[in-house]
């Protein structure tokens, strides 16, 4: 199991490396972002997040989460506080999304 | 006989209009290639004149030309609004029924507002207490609300990225604090400036100096702020996670899309409307003769005049190139470059790229004249002047001696650990 302090990340927290990722390494992120325990819906957006990026090669915006990951952007707050979609990547093991521009 | 077609002719659309006329002026006169650009209004709008209309420093009539005139005679224009780009079949329908078969197209439709995106701003109060400068309309509207204003809570708000001329809101939060100051009424209002960044400004270096400029001036900054709902009524901005601002006068940078006809069209957009673009060749990622260009491109750049007029000289050649059947240049690097009014006639001046922030130092030469990420009355000179310079040198398409596509890093300071060769 990697660590967290095992594995290389930016300035801002994200994963240099979206493969370091694992399911555990999911809830040491979360802990240090103060978010979770990591309940089923909190795995329905990262399970999302993580699979528009393997298509994609980005992350989806708040836009698209809240259409199509089967949690409305409400909740998406309540889970994920402050910022859902940049939270959430980086919870997921993802580049910041680059719909900040 | 090859023809082009350009879709939309605002900044982006024009230049294209005016520097393919030049480039492919043989072959027009020759009869072997025309170029069509289809526009739906008949103004076109000298778009950083909208930062200035409320503030009453500029009118309505000092901001907007007619289209036609800055078109070349040699390119057929269409005011019409289209309905449907078809990739397929290479063509386009426009409203009136007409079809326009391509054999390159450059979608150049720009971006629109769309406030409806937030739930109760086009409700209650819309208009009366609730405003936005991105339309002439909007501006003028809010002109005469500031005139009115004798005191209270002006919030500005950033519903969601990315906006049209990112610096503008800060620009009017700086703009603001200067009106109300030389009104006598700067102790009377607080202004709030509310935005879905984490900082005040899209890149970190920038924000740094800017939120210090936002102290100074006495502007609440608040960040992470994701807009959710607005009441008009009660006057109250509420955010995704239960933040509530109360304003008197709300000045909203609501959401923004692409051209509708690019989200009907498969594969074309992204989810807002933007062109699928390759952001170093504009080339459209859905098939090999559509390009992008401006605002209408999904590319992570700014979407301001100056980027639109960095791209239209690599799109320029790229176009030549693919129609000669060569290979695409790579050449767009994100180029952008800004005034920010600070208001007391002083503006800031920052040019940055995909990869390098603002950074410190002179414009557009080592020595000068222009200091970057600081204050001036130079560049407010500078930004004042430009409106001669939109419609003289760049909508016509000429490069500008000194200030290259390419972003130049003679005259900026780097740090040390990054500055590469």
């Amino acid at each position: 199991m990697p660590a967290l302090t095992a594995v290389a990340r930016t300035a801002e927290g994200f994963l240099e490396r979206a493969s370091d990722w694992d399911r555990d390494l999911a809830a040491e992120l979360a802990a240090e972002s103060g978010v979770g325990p990591l309940t089923d819906r909190h795995w329905l957006v990262l399970d999302y997040m993580r699979n528009t990026y393997l298509v994609k090669g980005d992350g989806p915006t708040i836009r698209t989460l809240g259409k199509e990951s089967g949690v409305d952007i409400k909740e998406l707050y309540q889970l994920f506080p402050k910022g859902p979609a940049k939270l959430a990547a980086r919870i997921a093991g993802i580049p910041k999304p680059h719909g900040c521009i | 006989m090859r023809h082009l077609v350009i879709l939309g002719a605002g900044t982006a659309g024009t230049v294209m209009a005016n520097r393919l006329a030049r480039s492919l002026r043989r072959e027009i006169a020759a009869g072997t290639t025309r170029i069509t650009i289809v526009d739906q209004d008949p103004v076109h709008i000298y778009q950083p004149g909208l930062l200035f209309i409320p503030f009453g420093v500029y009118t309505v009539d000092q901001a907007v030309r007619g289209r036609a005139a800055q078109l070349p005679k040699a390119v057929r224009y269409v005011q019409s609004r289209i309905e449907s780009l078809d990739t397929a079949t290479d063509t386009v329908t426009l409203a009136d029924g007409e079809v326009l078969s391509y054999d390159l197209c450059i979608v150049a439709t720009g971006t629109r507002i769309v406030p409806e995106e937030l739930d109760g701003l086009t409700g209650a109060g819309w208009g009366e207490r609730m405003f936005e400068f991105y339309t002439l309309e909007g501006a003028e509207r809010l002109a005469k609300a500031l005139q009115e204003f004798k005191g209270g809570r002006l919030l500005i708000n950033v519903v969601e990225m990315p906006i049209k001329c990112p610096v503008a809101p800060l620009e009017f939060a700086f703009l603001a604090d200067w009106f109300f100051t030389e009104r006598g009424l700067r102790d009377k209002v607080s202004i709030t400036y509310a935005t879905p960044l984490d900082g005040a400004f899209t890149k970190p270096a920038c924000s740094r100096s800017l939120a210090y400029l936002l102290e100074g001036k006495r502007i609440a900054l608040e960040t992470e702020f994701n807009a959710g709902r607005v009441d008009g009524t009660a006057g109250e901005l509420v955010s995704w996670d239960e933040r509530t601002l109360p304003f008197d006068l709300l000045v909203s940078i609501p959401t923004h899309k692409g051209a509708e006809f690019i989200t009907r069209a498969p594969g074309l957009g992204n989810e807002m409307g933007f062109v699928l673009t390759d952001p170093r060749t504009l080339q459209a990622k859905v098939k090999p003769n559509v390009f992008a260009i401006g605002d209408a491109t999904d590319v992570p750049a700014s979407k301001a005049g100056s980027v639109a007029h960095f791209e239209a000289e690599v799109l320029t050649g790229n176009v030549l190139r693919f129609l000669e059947g060569k290979p695409l240049e790579p050449g767009f690097d994100g180029h952008a470059n800004c005034f920010i009014e600070t208001g007391h006639h002083k503006a800031l001046l920052i040019d940055f790229n995909y990869e390098t922030e603002p950074l410190p130092g002179n414009f557009p030469f080592a020595w000068g004249p222009m200091p970057l990420l600081k204050e001036s009355r130079l560049n407010h000179l500078g930004k004042l002047a430009f409106r001669h310079v939109y419609w003289n040198a760049l909508l016509p398409g000429h490069d500008f001696p000194g200030i290259p596509a390419r972003m130049k890093r003679a005259g900026k300071r780097f740090p040390v650990a990054t500055a590469t060769p």
